[in-house]
């Protein structure tokens, strides 16, 4: 029962100081590695999906052991995590909205000649 | 008649894990997130707003980009910088990237000193990571010179391609660099009050008047983290997509 909610003393954040020198090592290489993408010229979808590979792996990180989000209770994780999720429904929305645009401007500019 | 019922205040309420824990704590009274001071608590939701002020900024991006007849300039050769020899591509913002790591990493280990109430390494620790973010900012301008004054890069034109190229550059990158100047300056001041022994001592502060306490740090660090978080994005999508 004792460990089960001691609110009265918020929540005191310890971890030992390797878990912040294996992430930290750890973005050190991610970043390498997506930097290496551009350096080597990887192209079109491989190289989307890596940078996308990279770029999720160095947030998630971040965010779960530099912001002690894993250690949080779901409460807070889901409060923080589920809007920003949603922003891909805006995303859908708008590449609908460019590819219309990027139709429209073709036909105004090839009539236009 | 005159018994009442003893109300037990011996123990505090179990909070269940999981599922369970999430739905028990969104539907209690007064409080959802139960085990984190609400200073920590508001922090995380202006970083939310936050996020939707950076999410629609690349939204934004992404909308221009795919929109454009004009082929967008290519990253990776405008952002090269040469040291004598050929240039080599996107150096500077690796460098940036690197920088910015280690200043969230120096951070980290800021806030878990300050949670061991080591006074001296936290301070330090801070200091550290606001010079790195303040080399980041030199970077930033330096990079902004010389986009400006050698490519003749403007938000309305370029000679590389693409016009929207500049007014998007400039605004992500300027909206980031000022996230990053406010977090030194934040951050000179939190270390100041961790070096004067405000923590410890419990000083009230000079707006707030409550007690002083090392959770000012890991306040201080999110803020921090959250900066770098936005720049992995940046990174990924401006530069090297």
């Amino acid at each position: 029962m004792a460990q089960a909610g001691d609110t009265a003393h918020d929540e005191v954040q310890q971890h030992p100081i390797g878990v912040y020198f294996k992430v930290w090592g750890l973005l050190f290489v991610l970043s390498a590695a997506s930097y290496a993408v551009d350096y080597y010229h990887v192209e079109s979808y491989l190289r989307w999906t890596l940078i996308l590979v990279f770029m999720m792996l160095k947030a998630g990180f971040i965010v779960a052991v530099f912001m002690h989000m894993k250690w949080e209770r779901l409460a807070l994780i889901y409060a923080m995590i589920l809007p920003p999720a949603l922003v891909m429904v805006f995303v859908v929305l708008m590449t609908f909205e460019a590819d219309y645009t990027f139709f429209t401007r073709e036909v105004f500019f090839s009539l236009g000649k | 008649m005159t018994q009442t019922t003893q109300t037990e205040t011996g123990h505090s309420l179990a909070m269940p894990d999981g599922m369970q824990g999430f739905v028990k704590d969104w539907s209690s009274d007064q409080r959802a997130f139960k085990n984190v001071p609400w200073g920590k608590a508001m922090m995380w939701i202006f970083l939310l707003s936050d996020t939707f002020i950076f999410s629609c900024f690349l939204l934004s991006y992404m909308t221009v980009r795919m929109s454009t007849t004009v082929p967008w300039p290519n990253p990776s050769e405008v952002f090269a910088l040469s040291f004598g020899g050929d240039p080599i591509p996107l150096i500077l913002i690796a460098i940036m990237t690197f920088i910015l790591i280690s200043s969230s990493g120096t951070m980290a280990m800021a806030v878990m000193f300050g949670y061991k109430r080591d006074r001296r390494k936290t301070a330090i620790l801070m200091l550290v990571t606001a010079l790195f973010g303040a080399s980041f900012v030199g970077m930033q301008a330096f990079e902004w010179t010389k986009l400006i004054v050698d490519e003749g890069v403007r938000p309305w034109s370029n000679p590389m391609g693409a016009a929207q190229f500049g007014s998007i550059f400039f605004m992500i990158t300027g909206f980031h660099g000022f996230h990053v100047s406010v977090g030194v300056i934040f951050l000179f001041a939190i270390a100041r009050k961790v070096w004067r022994g405000d923590y410890d001592n419990e000083t009230p502060g000079f707006f707030t008047s409550r007690k002083g306490s090392y959770e000012s740090v890991e306040v201080m660090g999110l803020y921090w983290h959250f900066v770098d978080l936005v720049w992995v994005f940046i990174f990924a999508f401006f530069y090297l997509w």
